[in-house]
């Protein structure tokens, strides 16, 4: 079996930024992610990025994972990584199982573990809804920004929150048509700067609208779409078929933390968070001593919180296991203020009402 | 359908890569994955359900739900979306839960 003092699930983010963190501190860190890259979501995200500067803001996403890497760089005689590899299973004992490109399978046993595995999207119940051509909205990104591969002609985006707007943008950009962005609630969920670039292009948004169907035989051909009155059931009458070859499904992530639940973490339901996260201190340590969570697997936000919490993380990891900074405490408060400042919009007091539930 | 101008990206084609995909000569590129060099040879299907016989094309393009599963090489269900194209190739539709080989 493997030995490790702190290991690293999941290089987003906010799982680098926890490494950076850690190594900093003198602690020995090793990396697992199941990617061939690091970075992430970052990886596709080719818009500027909002937030403070102490976060990358006005940077695009895909540029900072290498600003993250070269920063551990520095540390490079305590820092492992493994790629290609995905950690399967947190047991009992505190030791964790690795399948490395699907044929190597060993066991770790680290003293302390952060958990940084992210988010995956949520899903529609429609007739139809598993038609091939109806996608994730960030999988169409993906296929776009990654690979150069278009994902159809006609796009019908459903959910006008930040991603359904970005990725709209970001689909005209590679040369798609957006027919229309839909969303169930009265108002638009992202941020008006967004609304407005994609509207200049002449896309509408449709509020107060849901899909009542896709169409297609073998692949999806057309969406039905209605209205919806304010308790969001659809209105008789209003429904207009659209001609589309792909759905995009935008409609939220929820946390991906399985692993959590398997070592037994309490974990509770909230729904400001996007589902099921773990209870936590201050310190991001779950009620199972030595684990420590950090990014959207402890509750969906944005990238600027997720690396701040995996500053946090790490750092406080480090520390549980004897590698204290002198100046820990300034440390440990400049990160809590920052996510205090993160969270001082109007979106923040609705995660805020949600961590105050979560917090230990 | 391969995107040929991008205001931020480049996409310069890359070395050609030839696959079978169900017996057919296919091209990808270097870097693609399985999932996306069918799509863009304009292969939308994958698969089909176990029970209803339904498509399935990919959902999430990151290896998370398993939607884009097919047999390469002998090998059932291989998440195509995430594993990387190789030259010669073969992939397959796969009929039921596959057999483990
Ligand atoms: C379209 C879009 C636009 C966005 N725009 C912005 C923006 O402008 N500004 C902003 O601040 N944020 C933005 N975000 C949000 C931001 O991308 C995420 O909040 C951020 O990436 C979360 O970081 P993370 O490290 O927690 O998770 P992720 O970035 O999801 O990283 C998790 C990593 O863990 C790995 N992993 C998962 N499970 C395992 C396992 N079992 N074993 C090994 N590895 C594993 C994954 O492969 C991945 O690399 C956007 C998101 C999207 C989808
Ligand atoms: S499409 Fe989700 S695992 Fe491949």
């Amino acid at each position: 079996m493997k030995q490790a003092e702190l290991v690293i699930i999941g290089g987003g983010p906010a799982g680098l930024c926890a490494a950076v963190s850690a190594a900093r501190s003198g602690a020995k860190v090793l990396i697992i992610e199941r990617n061939k890259d690091l970075g992430g979501q970052l990886l596709k995200q080719t818009h500027m990025f909002f937030g403070s500067e102490k976060q990358y803001a006005s940077l695009r996403g895909i540029d900072i994972p290498a600003i993250l890497i070269s920063e551990l760089e520095k540390y490079k005689e305590r820092v492992e990584i493994i790629k290609e590899a995905t950690v399967v299973g947190v047991f009992e004992d505190g030791v964790i199982t690795v399948l490395e490109k699907e044929e190597n399978y060993f066991k770790i046993a680290p003293k302390a573990l952060v958990l940084a595995t992210g988010a995956y999207e949520k899903y529609l119940s429609f007739p139809n809804n598993d038609l091939p051509g109806i996608y994730g909205a960030g999988a169409v990104q993906t296929l776009m920004n990654v690979h150069g591969v278009k994902p159809g002609n006609k796009v019908l985006m459903v959910g006008a929150g930040n991603i359904g707007l970005i990725v709209s943008y970001q689909l005209m950009q590679a040369g798609v048509k957006v027919e229309a962005i839909l969303d169930a609630a009265p108002k638009i969920g992202g941020y008006l700067v967004h609304a407005s670039k994609v509207r200049r292009m002449g896309v509408p948004i449709l509020t107060s609208h849901t899909v009542k169907e896709a169409i297609g035989k073998e692949e999806l051909e057309k969406a039905v779409i209605s209205q919806v009155d304010e308790k969001f059931s659809p209105i008789e009458g209003s429904e207009k078929t659209l001609d589309v070859d792909v759905m995009c499904i935008s409609v939220g992530l929820t946390p991906l933390n399985e692993l959590l639940a398997m070592r037994g973490c309490k974990m509770k339901y909230i729904p400001q968070l996007g589902g099921l996260v773990p209870l936590r201190n201050e310190n991001y340590e779950t009620s199972v001593e030595n684990l420590f969570v950090a990014g959207d697997a402890t509750g969906v936000e944005e990238a600027s919180a997720a690396m701040v919490e995996g500053f946090l993380a790490g750092l406080c990891a480090a520390e549980k296991i004897g590698y204290r900074l002198d100046n820990f405490e300034e440390m440990k408060n400049d990160y809590l203020k920052q996510l205090e400042e993160l969270r001082s919009g109007p979106a923040g007091k609705h995660i805020l009402s949600g961590i105050e539930q979560i917090v230990l | 359908m391969r995107i040929e101008e991008h205001p931020i990206l480049n996409f310069d084609k890359k070395k050609k890569i030839k696959f079978f995909f169900n017996g057919q000569s296919v091209e990808g590129y270097e870097g693609d994955t399985i999932a996306s060099a069918l799509h863009a040879a304009g292969v939308k299907v994958l698969g089909k359900s176990l029970f209803l016989h339904r498509p399935r094309g990919f959902y999430c393009a990151i290896g998370n739900c398993s939607s884009c599963l097919m047999t390469v090489n002998g090998v059932a269900n291989v998440k195509t979306c995430v594993t990387d194209l190789e030259e010669g190739m073969n992939v397959e539709i796969q009929e039921g839960k596959g057999e483990i080989v």
